[in-house]
C-alpha cells in the first residue's frame, strides 16, 4: 500500500516532542515516506551551508535498518559516552492495523454498507496515523542529531545524510539481536557489582539525586505511558461504538411513521458527529499525551545509559588508583600505572562534565516539552468539548421544538 | 367503524341475531367506559339491567365465555418466565471497575419519575365520548415509587422487599398517599393475573421485569459487592417503569387486582411464579406447544391494517434488538474508560511525584486530580447509557412481544370461531342424513338431539364472531394508544439522555478550564 503523508509543516508531532534549539546551519527532515509492503522508504532531506557537504540542498532515500545502523554508531562510539545519545525511533509497526482491515475486509454480512464504509474509513485513518507517527519518530531522532553541537560533527551522520546508494545495513540477525540482549543483561549485573563495589563513593550530590530520580522516574513513566495508551484506545473503542449506533438509529428512523422518525435520524445524525469528535479527542490524547510518555521514557533510558556510562569510568578511575597504589608498594611498573590512572581520572572527569550538562539539557528539555504539551492537550480537549455541546445542544433544540 | 370479517359459510339470516349483536356489542363498550370512570358515578342511559357491577372482574366475567380451557393455559404461556440471557452478564459481571454505589443511579432516576407523574385531575361523570379521549390523553393522577430494597432472611430462603409507595388523588384509593412492601415473586404474580384476565381479549398488559436465577443468587448468598448491588439497583428501577407503565393503562388501573397490589399490607404469595414450580414448567412446555400451534394457524386475513401493524412490529422488533445490542456494547466500553482513566489518575500522581522540577509536578498532580474527576464522569455516563437508554429499548422489546401475542391471541380467536364454524357445518350434514335415514323409532330422539347440538353451535359461531369483532375493536384502541406512549416515551427519554450528555461535555469544560492556567504556569 502506498502511502504519501503531506510533507506540511503542520501539526507536525516532532516540534511537540521536543524543542530544539535549531540553527540554519544544518536542517534535516523528513520530506517524503512510502509504505510499501514489509517496508517505509523515507526521503531525507538536508539543507546546509556547511563546507564539509558537497551541495547546499539534497537528499537520501533511508529505511528503518540504517537509522538503527546510525544510532548503535553513536552508541558504541567512546568519544559521545559523556553524552545523551537520542533514543532510536521504533521500528514502523503496521501489524495490528494491517490485521484488522484484513477481518473487516473478510466481511461479517450483519453489517450495512455504510457501516462498513465507515468501519474501513476509520481503520485506514488509524493506518495514516500510525504511519504520520513513525515518520514523526524518525525525524525527531535526526532533527535532535542535527541540533546537538558535538553529535551532528560526527562522519557517520554526514554519511547517512549524503552517501546517495543504500548504506547497505542489514536488519541485525539473530545473533546480532541476541548479542544486544545479552549486553544488556551485561550491563545491568555490571551496575549492580560496581554500585556494590566498597570504596566506590559518589563523590557529587548532583549525580547522587541525578540517579535515584532517573531510576524511580523512568519506571514510573514507563507505566503512565502503558495506561495512557488504555485510555486512548478505550476512546477509540467507544468512537466505533458510535457507528452501529448510528445505523440502528437511521435504520428506525426510515421505519417510522409517526413524529419519532424525525427523532431517530436526527439521533443518528448526532452519533455520526459525536462519533467524529470522540475519534478526535482519542488522537489527540495519544499525540499529546501518549505519544510524549513514550519519548521521554525512551530518553530518559538513554540518561540512564550515560549514567551508567559514568559510572563504570569511575569504577575504573577507582581500580586505576588501587593499581598504582599497589605498584608503587611493590615499585614496579610506576610509570605505566600512572598513565594509565591520569587517563581514568581524565576520562572520567570528562564525562562527569558533559553528564552534568546533557542531564540538565534533559530537564529543560523535558520540562517544555511537557508544557507544551499539556497546554496542547487541555486546550483541544476544550475544543472538542466546546463543540460536542454544541451539537447537543442543537439536536436537542430540534427534538424540543417538534410538536 | 365495523370491523370486516368473513362471513361464516351457511349463515342463517336472522335478522333479529344481529341486532342483537350489536346491543351487545354496546354493552361490551359500556362495560368497559363504566371501569374506566369512577364506580360512584355510573353512566344511567347504557347501562342494561344486567349482571354488569362496577366490582366486576374486568371483562371476563360478562360475555366472554371461557368455557375452553386451553385458554387459561395460553394466558398462563404469555408470561415472561425467562432467566437472564446471556448478554445481559456484560453488565453484571465482576468487572475490574472501581466501587459502583447505587446511590448515583437512584438521582438519575429520581428526574424520571417526576416527568411520568401526571398532575392532571381526573374529571368525573364524563360521556363515553369523553372517556375515549381521555384514555388517548394521559391525565391519570397516580406516581409510583419503588424504593429501598432490603434484605429478607437470609441463606437461600431470602429475599428482597421492595417498598412500593403510592401518590394519587384518584377517589378509588382510600389514602392520597399509602406505602407497602412487596417482594419480586408479587410483582410476577400481578402480572399473571392481569396477563389471565386482559391478554386474551385483545389488551396490551405491559410485561414483569425478568427472573434472574444467577443474580438472585448472588444477593441471597449475601456478596456484598459492586454486582450485586448493581443488580439489586437495575430490578428495582425495572419493578418501578413496570408499574408505572401499567398503572397508565386506563382499564388496567381499574382492575381490583392492581388496587390490591399497591394498597393492602398482606398479599397472598404468588407461588407459581417460581421458575422451577411446576406451574412454571408447565408453562414453559406450554409456550413451546404455542410456538408450534403460531405456526400452523393460517388465517385469511381480511383487514389490512392488521397484517401492515404486525409487520411493523416485527420490524419495530429487529430494529430495535439491533440497537439495543449496539447500546450494551457501548456502556460496557464506557466503563472501560471509566477504569482506564482512574489507572490512568494513579499514575499521573505518581510520576508527578517523582517529577523533580517543582512546578512541573504540582502539574501533574492537578492533571491526575482532573483524570479522577473524569473517571468519576464517565463512570456517571455509564449510567445514563444503561438506565435511560438500554433499558428503555429493553423495555420495549418486552413490550412489543407482548403487543405480538396480543395479535396472536386474535388469530386463536379467529380459530375459534372458524372451528365453531365447521362444527356448526359438520352438525348441520349430521342433521341432515339423519332426515333421510330410515330409521322411524330411533330418529325422532336423535333429530331433538341433533337439534339442540346444532342450536349450541350455531350460538357459540355467534359467540365466536363477537369476541372476533371485540378484540379486533380492543386491539385497534389498543395498538394506538400503545403507539402514542411509544412516542411520548421514547422523545421524553431521548431527551433526558441528551441532557446528560451535555452535562458530562459542560463538566469536561470546567475541569479542562481548570487545569490550563496550571499547565501554563510550569515555567
Amino acid at each position: 500500500m502506498e502511502v504519501h503523508p503531506e510533507a506540511g509543516k503542520e501539526g507536525k508531532p516532532s516540534c511537540a516532542l521536543v524543542e530544539l534549539q535549531g540553527d540554519s546551519s544544518l536542517q534535516v527532515e523528513i520530506s517524503d515516506a512510502v509504505s510499501e509492503r514489509d517496508k517505509v522508504k523515507f526521503t531525507v532531506q538536508t539543507k546546509s551551508c556547511l563546507p564539509h557537504f558537497a551541495q547546499t540542498e539534497f537528499s537520501v532515500v533511508r529505511q528503518h535498518e540504517e537509522f538503527i545502523w546510525l544510532h548503535d554508531a553513536y552508541v558504541e562510539n567512546e568519544e559521545y559516552a559523556g553524552l545523551i545519545i537520542p533514543p532510536a525511533p521504533p521500528r514502523p509497526d503496521f501489524e495490528a492495523s494491517r490485521e484488522k482491515l484484513q477481518k473487516l475486509g473478510e466481511g461479517d454480512s450483519s453489517v450495512t454498507r455504510e457501516e462498513f464504509a465507515k468501519m474501513k474509513q476509520e481503520l485506514e485513518a488509524e493506518y495514516l496515523a500510525i504511519f504520520k507517527k513513525t515518520v514523526a519518530m524518525h525525524e525527531v531522532f535526526l532533527q535532535r542529531l542535527a541540533a546537538h553541537p558535538t553529535l551532528r560533527r560526527d562522519h557517520n551522520f554526514f554519511v547517512f545524510l549524503e552517501y546517495g546508494q543504500d548504506l547497505s545495513v542489514r536488519g541485525k540477525n539473530r545473533k546480532e539481536l541476541l548479542g544486544g540482549f545479552l549486553r544488556n543483561i551485561v550491563k545491568s549485573a555490571d551496575e549492580a557489582l560496581i554500585t556494590g563495589m566498597s570504596g566506590l563513593k559518589e563523590v557529587d550530590d548532583f549525580f547522587e539525586h541525578e540517579r535515584t530520580f532517573l531510576l524511580e522516574y523512568h519506571t514510573r513513566i514507563r507505566d503512565a505511558c502503558l495506561r495512557a495508551d488504555r485510555v486512548m484506545r478505550s476512546h477509540k473503542c467507544l468512537a466505533d461504538d458510535y457507528i452501529p449506533i448510528s445505523a440502528a438509529l437511521s435504520s428506525l428512523g426510515t421505519q417510522e411513521v409517526n413524529q419519532l422518525r424525525t427523532s431517530f435520524l436526527k439521533l443518528a445524525e448526532l452519533f455520526e458527529r459525536l462519533r467524529k469528535l470522540e475519534g478526535r479527542v482519542a488522537s489527540d490524547e495519544d499525540l499529546k499525551l501518549s505519544d510524549m510518555l513514550r519519548y521521554y521514557m525512551r530518553d530518559s533510558q538513554a540518561a540512564k545509559d550515560l549514567l551508567y556510562r559514568r559510572l563504570r569510568a569511575l569504577a575504573d578511575y577507582e581500580n586505576a588508583n588501587k593499581a598504582l597504589d599497589k605498584a608503587r608498594t611493590r615499585n614496579r611498573e610506576v610509570r605505566p600505572a600512572e598513565s594509565h590512572q591520569q587517563l581514568c581520572c581524565q576520562r572520567f572527569e570528562r564525562l562527569s562534565d558533559s553528564a552534568k550538562q546533557e542531564l540538565m539539557d534533559f530537564k529543560s528539555r523535558r520540562v517544555s516539552s511537557f508544557r507544551k504539551n499539556l497546554i496542547e492537550l487541555a486546550e483541544l480537549e476544550l475544543k472538542h468539548a466546546k463543540a460536542s455541546t454544541l451539537i447537543l445542544r442543537n439536536t436537542l433544540v430540534a427534538l424540543k421544538g417538534e410538536p | 367503524m365495523a370491523a370486516e370479517r368473513e362471513p361464516p359459510p351457511l349463515r342463517d339470516g336472522k335478522p333479529t341475531d344481529f341486532e342483537e349483536l350489536e346491543d351487545g356489542e354496546d354493552l361490551f363498550t359500556s362495560t368497559v367506559s363504566t371501569l374506566e370512570s369512577s364506580p360512584s358515578s355510573p353512566e344511567p342511559a347504557s347501562l342494561p339491567a344486567e349482571d354488569i357491577s362496577a366490582n366486576s372482574n374486568g371483562p371476563k366475567a360478562t360475555e366472554v365465555v371461557l368455557d375452553d380451557d386451553r385458554e387459561d393455559l395460553f394466558a398462563e404461556a404469555t408470561e415472561e418466565v425467562s432467566l437472564d440471557s446471556p448478554e445481559r452478564e456484560p453488565i453484571l459481571s465482576s468487572e475490574p471497575s472501581p466501587a459502583v454505589t447505587p446511590v448515583t443511579p437512584t438521582t438519575l432516576i429520581a428526574p424520571r419519575i417526576e416527568s411520568k407523574s401526571m398532575s392532571a385531575p381526573v374529571i368525573f361523570d364524563r360521556s363515553r365520548e369523553e372517556i375515549e379521549e381521555e384514555a388517548n390523553g394521559d391525565i391519570f393522577d397516580i406516581e409510583i415509587g419503588v424504593s429501598d430494597p432490603e434484605k429478607v432472611g437470609d441463606g437461600m430462603n431470602a429475599y428482597m422487599a421492595y417498598r412500593v409507595t403510592t401518590k394519587t388523588s384518584l377517589s378509588m384509593f382510600s389514602k392520597s398517599e399509602f406505602s407497602v412492601k412487596r417482594r419480586f415473586s408479587d410483582f410476577l404474580g400481578l402480572h399473571s393475573k392481569l396477563a389471565s384476565k386482559y391478554l386474551h381479549v385483545g389488551y396490551i398488559v405491559p410485561p414483569a421485569p425478568e427472573k434472574s436465577i444467577v443474580g438472585m443468587t448472588k444477593v441471597k448468598v449475601g456478596k456484598e459487592d459492586s454486582s450485586s448491588t448493581e443488580f439489586v439497583e437495575k430490578r428495582r428501577a425495572a419493578l418501578e417503569r413496570y408499574l408505572q407503565r401499567t398503572v397508565k393503562h386506563p382499564t388496567l388501573l381499574q382492575d381490583p387486582d392492581l388496587r390490591q397490589f399497591l394498597e393492602s399490607s398482606e398479599l397472598p404469595r404468588a407461588v407459581n411464579t417460581q421458575a422451577l414450580s411446576g406451574a412454571g414448567i408447565l408453562r414453559m412446555v406450554n409456550k413451546a406447544a404455542d410456538a408450534v400451534n403460531k405456526m400452523t394457524i393460517k388465517m385469511n386475513e381480511s383487514d389490512a391494517w392488521f397484517e401492515e401493524k404486525q409487520q411493523q412490529f416485527e420490524n419495530l422488533d429487529q430494529q430495535l434488538r439491533k440497537l439495543h445490542a449496539s447500546v450494551e456494547a457501548l456502556v460496557c466500553h464506557r466503563k472501560e474508560l471509566s477504569a482506564n482513566t482512574a489507572a490512568f489518575a494513579k499514575s499521573a500522581a505518581m510520576l508527578g511525584n517523582s517529577e523533580d522540577h517543582t512546578a512541573l509536578s504540582r502539574a501533574l498532580s492537578q492533571l491526575a486530580e482532573v483524570e479522577e474527576k473524569i473517571d468519576q464522569l464517565h463512570q456517571e455516563q455509564a449510567f445514563a447509557d444503561f438506565y435511560m437508554f438500554s433499558e428503555l429499548l429493553s423495555d420495549y422489546i418486552r413490550l412489543i412481544a407482548a403487543v405480538k401475542g396480543v395479535f396472536d391471541h386474535r388469530m386463536k380467536c379467529w380459530q375459534k370461531w372458524e372451528d365453531a364454524q365447521i362444527t356448526l357445518l359438520k352438525k348441520r350434514e349430521a342433521e341432515a342424513k339423519i332426515m333421510v335415514a330410515n330409521k322411524p323409532d330411533k330418529i325422532q330422539q336423535a333429530k331433538n338431539e341433533i337439534r339442540e347440538e346444532i342450536e349450541e353451535w350455531e350460538a357459540k359461531v355467534q359467540q365466536g364472531e363477537r369476541d372476533f369483532e371485540q378484540i379486533s375493536k380492543t386491539i385497534r384502541k389498543e395498538v394506538g394508544r400503545f403507539e402514542k406512549e411509544r412516542v411520548k416515551d421514547f422523545k421524553t427519554v431521548i431527551i433526558k439522555y441528551l441532557e446528560s450528555l451535555v452535562q458530562t461535555q459542560q463538566q469536561l469544560i470546567k475541569y479542562w478550564e481548570a487545569f490550563l492556567p496550571e499547565a501554563k504556569a510550569i515555567a
